[in-house]
């Protein structure tokens, strides 16, 4: 869950703080557009796709308080979510705003025509290698972000918006990481072993898994309940 | 043949011996439970150790639903046990004790007696896992709460939603059900052939622990065999644990990944204890009893 | 007279060992019907069959004219039986034994019917205490209360007096007795002592290694016209020549060892003694016996045991 909020930290705090030569413009257009929102309530729907979870589709509240708080949380249920993004540390990249940021190319994202810009930290110790945004400069969107990271690799996120494209809220967002092998030593569950197919496989050797997310609405700037980011 | 089946109840339930098992039951539920809620989050990521390197779960893990599991997965193995105590000696013990001539010279057909002994056996096993049920399923809830039940397969993690569990529950105790009848089946058989009972309550025993073994161990040789075995098929209740998914990997709720596995399993079952039960039935029909 | 139990050509095979060979009998109503034999002569195997404990290897057995075979149920309500020991659930008290049985037979009795029958073979005190802390003799009343518990109109009754103190065996005798003369039933009764046999039967059949040596009325087998006179003299040849010379040439059965065996009427006894005076024989013993004595002195004439004798 946390990686979210990385998520959208980057996407609001780096637009506060990179300086970069060439894109400070674009940045501080979104950065902009961002900052309409001071805070939402949004409910949804989240699904975790990876090829050894069977998992289903769960419904979701996102509260989101300017500058950066977030929360997901789950309505009754497990959830199941990457471990990774609890290690992406990105106060230290935002205290210090120490990044530089290059454009490195256009791109077509999802149909839409986007330009990449990379933001490097410049601190040696940081976490996050490098973050790539793919942005929708007619539309000042993010259509989509890698992040690579030290020690839990490398994620992606794919941003879809629709109604709430005008403050900048996607509709839907897949969030795309690396998994390991799923093992347990055999004997173990003590089950039945049906043959694998062919198709089952291919499935499990599939390493990546998603997150997705579908936002059915947004409450915008209506205010969020005291206490919710309270751990 | 109702008082026929009343008098067989009534001696089951009359011994002290009937009720070992139910203490047994009991006590292990609650040792379990006691671990659990003592130190049940050290357990659970253990066990789950291995996705927990990649995942991290948000929510109760450790609920009634898991709990019940846990019991079952732990205690079904070992049920067979405090089954063949009784079934194997339907018939065994009152030859050894010297009351089944007693009974024989009664105006009752031996089938008639067969059949009032065989269903005596199988409402003792119903009893013990209705028993089971409510001190594993509902006194975990009581204790636990309830929440997505997450499971681990061989191959892939499985999340219920704690509406979808429920139902799966009531037909993996039918199931077992099915599958301990057929242990009482097993043990119902043996106990034709012996003058006393440790002799047939040991071979039932030494039967399902080694046919388990065969079941269980990975070995290609014994995996061959291992769909002719029952109690490969007595496991199938943790099929009632698997759910299907569409096309876009999300679970569909009230599915049962292999319903064709699990009617299969159950119709094997159905087929042993026919056959246990008729040969049961069919040697004592034609024994001299001589005791 | 009609016979309730008809056997015919009875055989059990176990294996190699015959237990019974092609017996016959018809156990007339209303009677006690003494089955002796000693012990492993076949009594308990043929037993086993008329209760269908056992299955014949050959013959028949007809209850009431009824073959046994296909119609056990309906023949069962009709006889109580106690095989060898009487083994009841030890784990529930005499009150429960004998309420289940009489559940099995398809009768309900009242507590106080219940207790009536435990009264009538002395258990009502102990009624409630559980049978695994019985006497052998407790066990056996509450057997026989058991076997009664339906009102059969046949009881079959195997070796009731073993294991007994004397006691217990006067008990047992008194309430067969009773239960002839005064409810009329059939009493199948085996035993390997001649003695309790020929106090109470009013007919008796003696089997060994399985086959009928005689079978008849008591009444037949004591008649005082056939006599059997044992003597042992010092001289047994000469006294045999003397015999074979005089008028009780006709009652010289045969002779055993010492010992000369004649049959005679009981009466005849006292002339007897007087010729064999006369003939100035050196007795040491004359001992007479009825025909089911020497019957079954036969059938136990190479085993004699101190019993058999003690009992005679």
């Amino acid at each position: 869950m946390k990686a979210f909020i990385v998520f959208f930290l980057l996407t609001g705090l780096c637009i506060q703080t990179v300086q970069a030569q060439d894109e400070t413009a674009l940045i501080e257009k979104i950065k902009q557009k961002l900052d309409q929102v001071q805070n939402y309530v949004a409910t949804g729907s989240m699904k975790t796709d990876v090829a050894f979870i069977k998992a289903p589709v769960g419904k979701v509240k996102i509260y989101f308080q300017q500058p950066n708080h977030f929360k997901l949380v789950r309505d009754g249920g497990i959830s199941i979510l990457p471990k990774g993004g609890v290690s992406v540390n990105m106060n230290a990249i935002m205290a210090n705003n120490n990044y530089v940021a290059l454009f490195a190319g256009n791109s077509i994202t999802d149909g839409f025509s986007t330009k990449i810009v990379k933001l490097l930290p410049m601190n040696e110790n940081s976490d996050i290698i490098l973050t790539t945004l793919y942005i929708d400069e007619k539309n000042l969107l993010i259509r989509k972000a890698i992040t690579t990271t030290r020690d839990n690799g490398t994620y992606q996120i794919n941003l879809q918006y629709g109604q709430y494209s005008n403050w900048g809220l996607p509709d839907k967002v897949i969030f795309t990481f690396n998994t390991k092998d799923y093992k347990i030593p055999k004997g173990v569950t003590l089950e039945m072993d049906e043959p694998l197919t062919d198709a089952d496989r291919k499935k499990m050797q599939q390493k990546e898994g998603r997150v997705i997310i579908d936002y059915t609405s947004y409450s915008i700037n209506k205010g969020i309940p005291l206490g919710i980011f309270k751990h | 043949m109702f008082t026929l089946l009343q008098v067989e109840l009534y001696k089951i339930f009359k011994r002290p011996r009937t009720y070992i098992a139910f203490i047994a039951i009991a006590g292990l539920i609650a040792i379990i439970q006691l671990g659990l809620k003592l130190d049940g989050d050290a357990y659970v990521s253990f066990v789950m150790s291995n996705v927990e390197q990649s995942f991290s779960f948000d929510g109760k893990l450790l609920n009634g639903y898991l709990v019940c599991y846990i019991i079952l997965q732990l205690l079904l193995v070992h049920v067979p046990l405090l089954i063949a105590l009784v079934a194997a000696d339907m018939i065994s013990g009152e030859a050894n004790i010297g009351t089944l001539r007693l009974l024989l010279t009664q105006p009752i057909s031996r089938y008639e007696i067969m059949f009032a002994k065989f269903i005596a056996a199988a409402i003792y096993t119903l009893l013990l896992l209705i028993w089971m049920a409510v001190l594993a399923l509902f006194v975990s809830i009581w204790l636990f709460g309830t929440d997505d039940l997450i499971i681990q397969k061989t191959r892939y993690l499985v999340q219920l939603s704690s509406d979808d569990v429920f139902w799966r529950y009531i037909g993996a105790f039918g199931f077992a059900l099915l599958a301990m009848l057929t242990v009482a089946a097993l043990g119902f058989l043996l106990s034709v052939f012996a003058e006393n009972s440790i002799g047939p309550i040991v071979g039932t025993i030494s039967i399902i622990i080694f046919f388990t073994i065969l079941s269980t161990m990975s070995i290609p040789i014994f995996q061959k065999i291992q769909p002719y075995l029952f109690t490969t098929h007595m496991v199938a209740w943790k099929d009632f644990f698997d759910v299907k998914v569409n096309s876009d990997n999300n679970v569909i709720k009230g599915t049962l990944q292999n319903k064709s596995q699990i009617i299969h399993s159950a119709w094997i079952l159905i087929a042993h204890i026919v056959f246990f039960v008729g040969a049961a039935t069919f040697v004592f029909k034609r024994k001299d009893i001589l005791t | 007279m009609e016979s309730v139990i008809q056997v015919q050509n009875l055989s059990k095979q176990f294996g190699e060992i015959s237990a019974v060979k092609n017996l016959s009998f018809n156990v007339p109503k209303g009677s006690i019907y003494g089955f002796l034999g000693q012990n492993g002569a076949g009594k308990s195997t043929t037993i086993r069959m008329l209760l269908s404990l056992v299955k014949p290897t050959e013959g028949s057995i007809h209850f009431f004219g009824i073959p046994l075979q296909h119609h056990k149920k309906e023949i069962f309500k009709n006889v109580g039986a106690i095989i060898e020991k009487p083994d009841l659930y030890g784990y529930l008290s005499a009150y429960e034994n004998l309420k289940m049985f009489a559940k099995l037979n398809g009768i309900h009795p009242t507590h106080v019917q219940l207790m009536n029958q435990l009264e009538q073979v002395g258990l009502a005190e102990r009624a409630k205490s559980s049978v695994k802390t019985f006497s052998q003799g407790m066990k056996q009343r509450l057997g026989i209360g058991i076997a009664l518990i339906h009102n059969p109109s046949i009881i079959i009754l195997d070796e009731p007096t073993n294991g007994l103190d004397p006691q217990g065996i006067a008990d047992i005798r008194k309430l067969i007795i009773q239960l002839s003369k005064e409810a009329q039933k059939t009493i199948l009764l085996s035993s390997h002592l001649l003695s309790e046999i020929e106090q109470m039967a009013t007919h008796i059949l003696i089997i060994d290694k399985g086959k009928k040596i005689i079978e008849d009325s008591a009444k037949a087998l004591f008649n005082p016209a056939e006599t059997i006179v044992e003597i042992a003299t010092a001289d047994n040849a000469h006294t045999l020549s003397l015999l074979q010379n005089s008028k009780w040439q006709s009652a010289i059965q045969f002779n055993r060892g010492p010992n000369i065996f004649l049959k005679m009427h009981y009466n005849e006894i006292p002339a007897f003694n007087r010729d064999l005076f006369q003939w100035q024989v050196p007795l040491m013993m004359l001992q007479p016996r009825h025909s089911l004595e020497d019957y079954f002195l036969q059938v136990t004439a190479n085993n004699f045991s101190d019993e058999i004798i003690k009992n005679i």
